[in-house]
C-alpha cells in the first residue's frame, strides 16, 4: 500500500468529493461524511510523509511500473502520468489535508444555516484535490489540470453565498483572474512542448537550453504564478475572495494560494534551475516582488474598517515574507559559499513561514468567522466588549495575532526571526522593511483586538454566547499548533522544512528517477 | 516566402487572438464580453496547441493497420489530448463565470464592470 500512496492521496478525497452530493437534504450527513475523508486524507498524508523523510523521492507512474518508454533505437523517453513527490511536495500536502480537516471542522457550525450544503463539502473536498493534485504531480500539463481544478473549485466556494451580490462579484473576480493566469500556463506549457517534446519536469529540466522560448516561457510561467499566489501588482483580488468565501473554506482556500507559490519554487528551483545564473537576477526580482508586496498589503490593511477584509491584506503582506526568504535562496543560488552561509536558512525561513502562516491566518479568518456568526456583521466600528462574552475565541484571537506580528514565543517569531537575520545578510535594507512591516502588522492587530474585544459591551449584542463547539475545538486546535510551533521550532525545522529546502536545492536528485537519466 | 508565411499562419492567427482577447479583457465594461475575451484567449491557446502537433506530412498516431512508411513519421498524440482536456475545461470555467454574470446581473442591475464594484478600499 505504502508505494500507491501518492494515487490515494488524490483518490480518496475525489471519491469522496463525488459521494458527498448523495447526502442531499441532510447537510450535517454530509458534513460528517466530508469530515470522514478529511481525516482519512490527513493519515494518508502523515504516512506519505514519513514514507518520504524514511526513503527519499516517491515516483508513481499511473498504469504502469516504469515511466520510461524505450523505443527500438534504444533512445528512451519519459511517458504517462507521473506522480513525482519529494519533500516540499509532501510538506505542502501536509499542510493541505491539515488545513482541510480544520476547515470541514469548523464548517460543521459555521454553515449549519445555509442551504446546497451537499455541493459546499463537495467543493471543499474538490479544492484539496486541486491542491494535492498541484504540489504532487511531476508533470507540467497535470500542473495546468490539477492548478484549473482547484481555481474552480475556489471561485464557486468564494461565491457560495449567492444570495449576496458581493459573493458572487468576488467569485467572478477570483475566477478571471485564475482562468486568465492558468491559460497563460497553458500557453508557455505549450511553447516548452513544442521546443522539447516532453512535459515531465524533470525531464525538462535536464533539457532546458535557455533560448529565447525557454526566457518567454520563465516569463508568463513567473507571472501567472506570481499573479495567482496574490503577489503585488496583482494582489486585488485576494481581499475580495478571502472576505466573501466562508470562513470555513478560508484555510483550504489559503493554501491553494500557497500551492501556486510552490508552483512559483519548483518552476524556478526544478524546471530552470540549471540556468543559475541567469535565476540570480529571477531571485532578486522575487526579493523586490517580496518586499513590496509585504509593505503595501501591511498599508492597505491599516486602513480598513471590515474586519476579515484586513486580515485578507494580512495575507497579502505575509506572502511578501515567503517571496523574500525564497527569493534570498533564489539569489544566491549560483554561489555555494553564500547559500552555506545564510541562502539554505533564508528558504528555510521562507518555507517554514508558509505553513506558519497558513496555521495563524486561518486561526484569525476563523475568528473574524467567529465574529461574524454572533454579531451578524464584519464592521469594527459596530463591535465592541465581545472579550467577555466570547473567552475561547478572545484567547484563540490573542494568540494569532502575537503570532502573526512575531511575538516571540509564538510561531511567526520563529520563521520571521530567520528571514529577518539572512535577509539582512543579502541587504539591510530588505530586512528594515521586513522589520517595519512587521511593526505595521502589530498596530492593525491592536486596532481589531480594541476595536472589537475591548472597549464597552454594545447593547445589541447583550445576549451573544461562544460560538458553538466545533467551532471552538477547531480554533484552539491552531491556536494549540501556534504556541507548539513557536516553542519547538527546531523540531520542525530538522523534521519537515530543512528536508523540503534540500528537496528545492537538489536539482540532480529530482531528475534521476526511474533510472531514465 | 510565400511558404513562410503559410506554415506559419496557425502562430500568426494565434498571436493575433491573444492579442484581441487582452485587449476584451482590459478594454471592454460588459461583463459578458469580459467571459468572451477569456474564451478568445482560450481559442487562441488551444489553436496553438494543435498547431503544435501538426507536422506536414506525418501520419495520425494510429498503431494498428499502419502503413510502412508511417514508421517513424507519425506525430505525437498528446497535444490532441491536451486540447481536449483544455476544452473541456475551459467549458466548466465559462459555464462558471456566466453564472456569476447572472447573478451579479440580478444583485446588481447591471452588467457593467464598472458600476458592480461594491468590493472596494
Amino acid at each position: 500500500m505504502m508505494e500507491h500512496l501518492p494515487a490515494l492521496m488524490i483518490a480518496v478525497p475525489l471519491f469522496g468529493a463525488f459521494t458527498t452530493p448523495l447526502f442531499k437534504k441532510r447537510g450535517s450527513a454530509a458534513a460528517v461524511w466530508a469530515l470522514i475523508i478529511a481525516t482519512t486524507t490527513l493519515g494518508l498524508s502523515l504516512l506519505l510523509v514519513r514514507q518520504i523523510l524514511n526513503s527519499g523521492l516517491m515516483v508513481y507512474v499511473f498504469g504502469a511500473d516504469k515511466p520510461t518508454l524505450v523505443l527500438p533505437s534504444g533512445y528512451s523517453v519519459p511517458i504517462r502520468i507521473i506522480f513525482e513527490v519529494d519533500a516540499i511536495g509532501a510538506f505542502m500536502a501536509l499542510s493541505a489535508t491539515l488545513m482541510t480537516f480544520i476547515g470541514a471542522l469548523y464548517s460543521y457550525n459555521h454553515v449549519k444555516n445555509e442551504t446546497g450544503l451537499e455541493k459546499y463539502y463537495a467543493l471543499l473536498l474538490l479544492l484539496e484535490v486541486g491542491i494535492l493534485g498541484m504540489v504532487l504531480t511531476g508533470d507540467l500539463f497535470n500542473l495546468f489540470v490539477f492548478l484549473e481544478i482547484a481555481g474552480i473549485a475556489g471561485s464557486a466556494l468564494v461565491g457560495f453565498r449567492n444570495y449576496r451580490g458581493e459573493a458572487s462579484e468576488a467569485g467572478i473576480k477570483y475566477l478571471i483572474v485564475s482562468a486568465i493566469a492558468s491559460l497563460m500556463v497553458l500557453f508557455s506549457i505549450g511553447l516548452l512542448y513544442g521546443e522539447y517534446g516532453n512535459l515531465n519536469i524533470a525531464y525538462l529540466s535536464t533539457q532546458i537550453r535557455f533560448s529565447t522560448v525557454d526566457m518567454i516561457a520563465l516569463g508568463i510561467l513567473f507571472t501567472s504564478f506570481a499573479m495567482k499566489c496574490g503577489s503585488v501588482p496583482t494582489h486585488h483580488w485576494v481581499p475580495d475572495a478571502y472576505t466573501e468565501v466562508p470562513s470555513g473554506i478560508n484555510p483550504a482556500l489559503l493554501v491553494a494560494t500557497y500551492a501556486s507559490l510552490y508552483a512559483l519554487f519548483r518552476i524556478s528551483f526544478t524546471l530552470f534551475g540549471k540556468i543559475s545564473l541567469s535565476m540570480s537576477n529571477v531571485g532578486w526580482i522575487m526579493c523586490i516582488l517580496g518586499v513590496l508586496t509585504m509593505f503595501i498589503g501591511v498599508t492597505m490593511a491599516l486602513v480598513q474598517k471590515d474586519v476579515k477584509r484586513l486580515m485578507s491584506y494580512h495575507a497579502i503582506s505575509q506572502t511578501g515574507y515567503m517571496l523574500l526568504g525564497v527569493g534570498v535562496g533564489l539569489a544566491v543560488l549560483n554561489d555555494p559559499a553564500k547559500l552555506a552561509a545564510f541562502g539554505r536558512d533564508a528558504m528555510a525561513g521562507g518555507i517554514f513561514h508558509i505553513i506558519n502562516h497558513i496555521i495563524y491566518k486561518s486561526l484569525l479568518l476563523m475568528t473574524a468567522g467567529a465574529l461574524f456568526y454572533v454579531t451578524g456583521t464584519r464592521n469594527l466600528n459596530e463591535m465592541g466588549g465581545l472579550a467577555r462574552k466570547m473567552p475561547y475565541t478572545t484567547i484563540a484571537f490573542i494568540v494569532g495575532a502575537a503570532a502573526i506580528s512575531g511575538i516571540p514565543p509564538f510561531n511567526g517569531f520563529a520563521s520571521k526571526f530567520l528571514i529577518y537575520e539572512t535577509s539582512y545578510q543579502l541587504n539591510p535594507l530588505l530586512a528594515v522593511f521586513a522589520l517595519v512591516t512587521s511593526v505595521l502588522t502589530l498596530a492593525s492587530f491592536v486596532k481589531v483586538f480594541a476595536s472589537a474585544f475591548l472597549g464597552p459591551p454594545v447593547e445589541k449584542y447583550e445576549n451573544v454566547r461562544e460560538v458553538p463547539k466545533a467551532m471552538v475545538v477547531a480554533m484552539l486546535i491552531l491556536a494549540g499548533l501556534c504556541i507548539l510551533f513557536g516553542l519547538f521550532p527546531n523540531l520542525v525545522l530538522d523534521k519537515l522544512v530543512y528536508p523540503a529546502v534540500d528537496a528545492l536545492l537538489n536539482l540532480a536528485q529530482y531528475q534521476t528517477w526511474g533510472g531514465v537519466l | 516566402m510565400n511558404n513562410v508565411i503559410l506554415a506559419n499562419l496557425p502562430f500568426v492567427v494565434v498571436a493575433l487572438l491573444l492579442a484581441i482577447g487582452f485587449y476584451t479583457i482590459g478594454f471592454k465594461r460588459n461583463l459578458i464580453k469580459v467571459v468572451i475575451g477569456i474564451e478568445i484567449l482560450e481559442g487562441a491557446v488551444n489553436l496553438f496547441l494543435v498547431a503544435l502537433g501538426y507536422v506536414k506530412g506525418a501520419y495520425a498516431p494510429i498503431y494498428t493497420m499502419a502503413p510502412e512508411d508511417a514508421v517513424n513519421n507519425m506525430v505525437l498524440p498528446t497535444p490532441q489530448a491536451l486540447t481536449l482536456t483544455s476544452i473541456v475545461i475551459g467549458v466548466a470555467v465559462s459555464a462558471l463565470m456566466l453564472a456569476f454574470a447572472v447573478n451579479i446581473y440580478r444583485h446588481y442591475g447591471t452588467l457593467d464592470v464598472t458600476k458592480a464594484r461594491r468590493l472596494r478600499g
